[in-house]
């Protein structure tokens, strides 16, 4: 991926969302309905203390092979620049969502997505980052992002999402 | 909503003076050889009033819905008829019925009064000129038509096959609406055939799998209202529904309820692993069942209680298991190619059924209880979750077709293999569970 045509595209989704309140991330749940790690948060990309900044310049995501919970050294090198951001910026929490591609029966996608959120979170955890800080979700195959039934999409479901919150019950 | 449930008092009664049939030549034996389906004549039933003529047609629709839908049974349309059933009690004409080769002769008679309805109705062995079991009457509300018809159908059903019937049920399941990436799903209810949709939530929050109780009166399923899956429980009749298991840091799914209904097997998931719960409904007491760093889940107890299998991945794929139903030692059962999750055992004990999920293909099979004897009785890009007829014979799942337009439907097929069907229903359909026969 081009990131500079990638930013492009993402600037011009924060003009449409500029209005965005970082405050309005405090429900963890309004957040993200669809569960997808959706929108471009708020902010600017340019603004290294931003969720957008979080979201869209580090990765709000990491993926998975099939069936599996191992963290690539892609995924790893995320998730470092991911507990990075959070040891910086304490204000915020983060619930990790897992999920799963389509093949699959619905229970077991459910518990796969578990132990890839929780794969996301351990290494959080490994790198600093307070574990009271970081809540797990799995959606199983409840929420695609990809809708076409081909690897090109199911390589993008099978992933983790890191969700920032302002919620600190933990 | 409660409609079923409280104003539909059914009334059975023996009608007097039926011949009994001395032996029972007119029989279908369900077994996995090929069935031609029996050819069977449901004259409409006699009405007494213009009001009861309405009904009597309506039942016949259902009554011959019910039986052609089983694949058992094949109706000869009344263009074909000699003679006409215009008197319940007046004597059958059996060579006219012989002659078109209508081995079951089906006639009834409805009468109504305010809001009673009444349904009569005998069976007859055609070609041994005798009526096979005795007439019986159904009462009712008006209401209740589609029940009455439903116990009519079940009582031919029973008396051909020397089985239990399957007709006069409901089944819970997820309504499905929206693209696959924004589908919203809602816990509904329905009629085994897909009439009289009731649904129990909103759209608001996912829900998953809901799974009926024994009796009937219970529905437990996954909810995501809290922004975490946990297993709610809820009152049919009254449709209240509560969180029944709710752990800080944890997910619960995958609820099935014991077959005594007082304890619920689910999967917990804590630290990224998932394993076996058993939790006493009254005391809302857990036992952990198993503890391994696999995936364990989709738990089903076998009908006399004492046993579970479950789907784990303990030995790298995700396979069938059975074990004691106070944990331990599990026993591995599924051996073919492929991966295989969850399994279901037949209410009648001898088989469990299952989805296999093979060479980019999904299918609903069944095996015996110790794993033999594996049979496939569908394939389609995915289809998953199967649930049982009350007698064992027809299983229920979830088709979903492939791509970006997608989209999730009941089917129904029985255990042979043949006879798959669609299932109506309003929106999508998926996670159906089959309830016991209604009473």
């Amino acid at each position: 991926m081009n990131v500079l045509s990638k930013l492009t595209v993402i600037g011009v989704l924060l003009a449409l969302t500029a209005c965005t309140n970082p405050a309005d991330l405090g429900d963890g749940n309004a957040v993200d309905l669809n569960g997808a790690g959706a929108g471009a948060g708020s902010g600017l990309v340019s603004d290294p203390t931003s969720p957008a900044y979080f979201n869209q310049a580090i990765g709000d995501r990491v993926l998975f092979s099939v069936d599996q919970s191992t963290l690539s050294a892609e995924a790893q090198a995320t998730l470092g620049a991911q507990a990075q951001w959070l040891l910086t910026n304490t204000d915020y929490n983060a619930t990790i969502e897992g999920h799963a591609d389509e093949q699959g029966t619905r229970e077991y996608n459910l518990a796969l997505g578990a132990r890839r959120a929780n794969a996301a979170r351990e290494y959080l955890i490994s790198r600093g980052v307070a574990g009271s800080r970081l809540k797990t979700v799995s959606y199983g195959k409840e929420r695609p992002i990809e809708i076409c039934s081909d690897e090109a999409c199911y390589s993008k479901n099978r992933r983790a999402v890191t969700v920032l919150t302002t919620d600190l019950t933990g | 909503m409660m409609r079923f449930l409280t104003s539909l008092v059914l009334g059975a009664a023996l009608l007097a003076g039926a011949a009994q049939a001395q032996n029972q030549p007119l029989r279908i034996t369900i077994d996995e050889g090929i069935i031609e389906p029996l050819p069977y004549a449901a004259p409409n039933f006699v009405p007494d009033s213009p009001a009861a003529a309405e009904y009597a047609a309506e039942i016949a629709r259902v009554l011959a819905d019910d039986l052609t839908g089983s694949g058992l049974f094949r109706e000869i349309p009344s263009t074909a008829y000699i003679s006409q059933v215009t008197s319940f009690d007046a004597p059958v004409q059996f060579a006219d019925w012989k002659a078109i080769n209508a081995q079951a002769l089906i006639t009834g008679a409805v009468s109504v009064s305010g809001n009673r309805l009444t349904v009569r109705f005998r069976l007859w062995d055609v070609f041994a000129g005798a009526e096979l079991g005795s007439g019986l009457q159904f009462a009712g509300t008006t209401d209740g038509w589609r029940r009455m018809a439903h116990k009519v159908a079940d009582a031919v059903y029973s008396r051909i096959t020397g089985e239990g019937g399957y007709f006069d049920s409901r089944v819970a399941f997820v309504s499905e609406s929206g693209p696959k990436d924004q589908r919203r799903k809602r816990l509904a209810i329905m009629d085994y055939d897909g009439a009289n949709v009731q649904y129990l939530t909103d759209s608001s929050s996912i829900v998953l799998a809901p799974r009926f109780s024994p009796s009937g009166d219970r529905v437990l399923y996954t909810s995501y209202q809290g922004g975490f899956p946990r297993i709610h429980i809820l009152d049919v009749g009254q449709v209240q529904q509560r969180v029944l298991q709710s752990q800080d840091g944890t997910m619960s799914f995958a609820p099935r309820f014991s077959p005594d209904g007082q304890t619920v097997l689910f999967s917990l998931a804590q630290g990224g692993n998932t394993d076996l719960y058993a939790m006493n409904i009254a005391s809302g007491q857990s036992t952990r069942l198993t503890s391994a760093p696999s995936i364990e889940t989709a738990p089903s107890y076998s009908p006399d209680g004492s046993r579970i299998v479950f789907e784990s991945d303990r030995s790298g794929t995700p396979q069938l298991y059975v074990m004691s139903a106070s944990g331990g030692e599990a026993t591995r059962i599924s051996f073919g190619q492929g991966r295989y999750g969850t399994p279901v055992w037949s209410p009648r004990g001898d088989l469990i059924a299952f989805t296999k999920q093979s060479k980019g293909r999904f299918h609903i099979g069944v095996m015996r209880t110790d794993g033999s004897e594996e049979r496939l009785l569908t394939a389609s890009f995915l289809d998953e979750g199967p649930t049982w007829s009350p007698n064992g014979r027809v299983i229920m799942f979830t088709r979903e077709t492939q791509g970006a337009s997608g989209r999730a439907a009941l089917y129904s097929v029985d255990i042979s293999g043949r006879n798959l069907r669609p299932v109506r229903t309003p929106d999508g359909g998926s996670d159906p569970s089959w309830s016991p026969l209604q009473k």
